[in-house]
């Protein structure tokens, strides 16, 4: 009787559960609102000049004129005084007045007879004379975005992502052939070239992140998107297994062909995502020269990718061991068509939190992938590093290096 | 995979395909000798029009706030006050207070200036050659600070920290002052600064003024005016953002300096700019006599273009013989639009406001030479 109400009493007597989930939160909130009308006494106001921290986040050219998208990045306003271009003031507006609150963004016309080719430097002088540098390295007129430009865009995608997918696709003859033998090593091949991919769409991430506000995470918002990306596709995988498990009544350490090639289809169909962003982007500021052999280069080096989904299939699909069509060209969507998405995004509206974000998503999802797989390439002492696979690996990372140089701008 | 698609990588690169080149919309010749300043440029609004460097249409700053106005600043000769010593020479004395201050030097651009009576420049101190001076410096500002003169004078008198300090000279504390006691010589157009380090600093923010010891007989009538040529660093990052004759930059432009046709204009150009090894002066459609220091009666160059180190100075005379805006302006073309630009607005004598006429035509207490009266 008396263990009961002490027990009872640690549970917080007889009152209901969720009264006692909402207690500290208005505790917090009484405190937070009684700090806030004593004026948060023991602290005064920061000393020392404004902290001005201000992140360009898109630069437009037009003829005559040069838009800057500005990102208040720091824990004061900015105010926007001067701008010039080349060591020369220019007259400018604003489509959002020239104060800047925290967080918030401004952009700015800059009347400006820029000439295609050359390179620009603006700096921006705020109104406590603080300078924000902006850099323009190739000036080319930015692309309206209008329907031919959006129709260019989804071309583009197709070409670097659909096609070459669906062309390294056609390997599935050729993987289907070869001996059972030779699957974990195929398994290892896509392994090595997926972690090869992660490793780059990581590093790259992080480069575009140095130019993203600092305020909306930065770096952080790659890893946030790649730990994002790994949970939500673990946790479909799990709630998918769980079903697939209670309607075969039993667990496979191994999962099916199919189902491995669509888990292998969305990890680069997420990467393809920051992949085009970048793209796009690229071509709106015109650092991109849409060369055929630019688009030749991530043909090959995408077709690497096809490879990589339909190596899985070597044992077959579906129950009656085929593999079909439409299946193949659901998975070359999947892995190739967000390259159009992330071309629209990256030329339309490019912003570098988050193309960072995005870049983290498409590294989470390799990486579930790779962890999804990787189990078939366990050999007969069950393994996961045995010399085939090691060997698969090193030339999945050989052959996407190699096909990389062709895409090095 | 990676694409590496740095901008800056790609410099020098291939040129998008579907761009194309943009049309390239001012530097049109404007015949009509037209005012392109404030107003016109008020009426040209439109982005795609880019005459010149300037800030954006109708922006000015605060005179009233700044307490002054480079229009006034620029025909402002401070004479002191006079009384005759027993030996009969006369004694000018001058009260300069040393102001921390700030001020807005480009439309918006606020800037934490240190101050010679609150203004930048400092007051144009304008003497006679051969006149007892004594000035007063009282520092009213947050830091030390002195008046080091160019002339010629005892080492107590130099407004050199280190220099008299036991004798209350040297630095002068905040809350201190000093007087500076010497005789007006040479004659010529000079100037003087403070001289606490870190030097750099403590002229860039504003402690300096132009200082004209007049020759004894005087020179001949003219509209006289001071250009100092200065800079700011509003950033401190140890280079100008903005560029200046008598601080506000592209003031001129926007208030066209009022000048009579076929009259004598006597200009005292001094170049304290900071940071930048050279600073330059040139005028269109006319040529000027240049008299380096204004220590020589007579010019050593008939020119339109002249440059200056920092601490160089000298006299330009010029007449206009046709009506309309003619500009100056650093010949260093950064300087210029950057802030270093103004027009000369040539018309007829008589047409001048009487506003103008009376800030161009200056009362010298001598009576005579180097006014109109």
């Amino acid at each position: 009787m008396e263990a009961g109400t002490q027990a009872e009493r640690l549970q917080g007597g007889r009152l209901p559960a969720w009264l006692l989930g909402l207690l500290p939160l208005a505790l917090i909130a009484a405190a937070i609102g009684a700090f806030a009308l004593l004026g948060g006494p023991g602290l005064g106001d920061r000393t020392g000049p404004p902290i001005e921290e201000v992140a360009v986040e898109r630069t437009v050219l037009r003829p005559g004129e040069i838009e800057l998208t500005l990102r208040n990045d720091g824990p004061d306003p900015v105010e926007v005084a001067q701008v010039a271009v080349n060591d020369a003031f220019a007259s400018f507006s604003t489509t959002n007045g020239q104060e800047i609150g925290r967080l918030g963004s401004t952009t700015l016309k800059v009347s400006y007879p820029w000439i295609e080719g050359e390179a620009y430097e603006i700096f921006i002088l705020t109104a406590s004379g603080g300078t924000i540098d902006a850099e323009i390295p190739v000036a080319t007129e930015t692309p309206e975005a209008d329907l031919s430009f959006f129709g260019l865009m989804a071309l583009l995608g197709i070409y670097v992502g659909v096609i070459p997918v669906s062309l390294g696709m056609l390997w599935l003859p050729f993987v289907r052939r070869i001996d059972a033998r030779w699957i974990g090593a195929l398994i290892a091949f896509t392994v090595g070239l997926l972690a090869l991919l992660a490793i780059d769409a990581g590093l790259e991430g992080l480069e575009i992140a140095a130019e993203a506000p600092s305020a909306f995470g930065g770096a952080a918002l790659v890893f946030a998107g790649a730990l994002v990306a790994y949970l939500v596709l673990a946790g479909i995988d799990a709630y998918l297994s769980g079903r697939r498990d209670r309607a075969r009544g039993a667990g496979t350490a191994v999962k099916g062909g199919l189902y491995m090639a669509l888990l292998v289809s969305i990890g680069i169909g997420l990467h393809n995502l920051g992949e085009g962003l970048a793209i796009g982007s690229s071509y709106a500021t015109g650092a991109l020269a849409l060369g055929a052999f630019l688009v030749v280069g991530f043909a090959i080096h995408n077709t690497t990718e096809g490879l990589a989904i339909v190596a899985p299939l070597r044992d077959g699909a579906g129950p009656d061991g085929r593999v079909r069509l439409s299946h193949l060209v659901a998975f070359g969507l999947i892995a190739g068509a967000p390259a159009v998405l992330g071309a629209w995004i990256g030329a339309a509206a490019f912003n570098p939190s988050l193309a960072a974000l995005l870049f983290g998503v498409g590294v989470g999802a390799i990486v579930q992938v790779i962890v999804q797989i990787a189990p078939a390439m366990r050999d007969g002492a069950g393994r996961l590093l045995n010399p085939l696979s090691v060997a698969g690996m090193l030339a999945g990372i050989a052959l996407l290096y190699v096909t990389g140089l062709l895409v090095a701008v | 995979m990676s694409s590496k698609l740095s901008r800056r990588k790609m410099l020098g690169g291939a040129l998008a395909a579907g761009a194309s080149l943009p049309v390239i919309h001012g530097f049109l010749p404007r015949d009509n000798g037209g005012p392109p300043a404030a107003g016109a440029m008020a009426g040209h609004a439109g982005h795609d029009d880019f005459v010149h460097a300037g800030f954006a249409p109708g922006s000015t700053v605060d005179h009233r706030a700044n307490g002054f106005n480079p229009t006034e600043l620029l025909r402002d000769f401070d004479y002191g006050k006079t009384r005759r010593l027993a030996s009969g020479r006369v004694l000018r004395e001058w009260t300069i207070f040393a102001q921390d201050r700030e001020i807005e030097v480009a439309p918006g651009v606020k800037y934490e200036a240190w101050t010679y009576n609150g203004r930048v420049p400092g007051p144009t101190l304008r003497a006679r050659e051969g006149e007892r001076l004594r000035i007063r410096l009282v520092n009213a500002s947050e830091h030390p600070h002195t008046i080091h003169f160019h002339g010629i004078h005892t080492a107590l008198m130099d407004g050199m920290p280190g220099i008299g300090e036991n004798r209350g000279g040297g630095a002068i504390g905040p809350g201190e002052d000093f007087t500076y006691e010497f005789d007006a010589e040479p004659f010529g157009v000079h100037l003087y600064h403070c001289h606490v380090s870190p030097l750099a600093s403590h002229i860039s923010r504003g402690l300096y003024g132009a200082f004209i010891i007049d020759p004894k007989q005087g020179r001949p009538e003219a509209d006289e005016m001071v250009m100092v040529m200065n800079g700011f660093d509003t950033n401190f990052d140890l280079a100008n953002e903005v560029y200046a004759v008598n601080t506000v930059g592209f003031h001129y432009v926007n208030e066209p300096i009022r000048v009579g046709r076929d009259e004598l204009l006597r200009v005292y150009l001094v170049n304290v700019l900071e940071f930048d090894p050279i600073n330059s002066f040139h005028v269109h459609a006319n040529f000027f006599q240049y008299y380096p220091t204004g220590t020589s009666l007579e010019p050593s160059e008939y020119t339109d273009t002249v440059i200056q180190g920092q601490g160089q100075r000298a006299i330009l005379e010029m007449k206009f013989p046709f009506d309309g805006d003619y500009m100056f302006h650093a010949h260093v073309s950064e300087f210029a639009e950057l802030g270093w630009s103004g027009f000369f607005r040539v018309g007829d004598p008589s047409q001048l406001s009487a506003a103008s006429a009376a800030a161009a035509y200056c009362e010298l207490p001598w009576g005579g030479a180097g006014g109109k009266t």
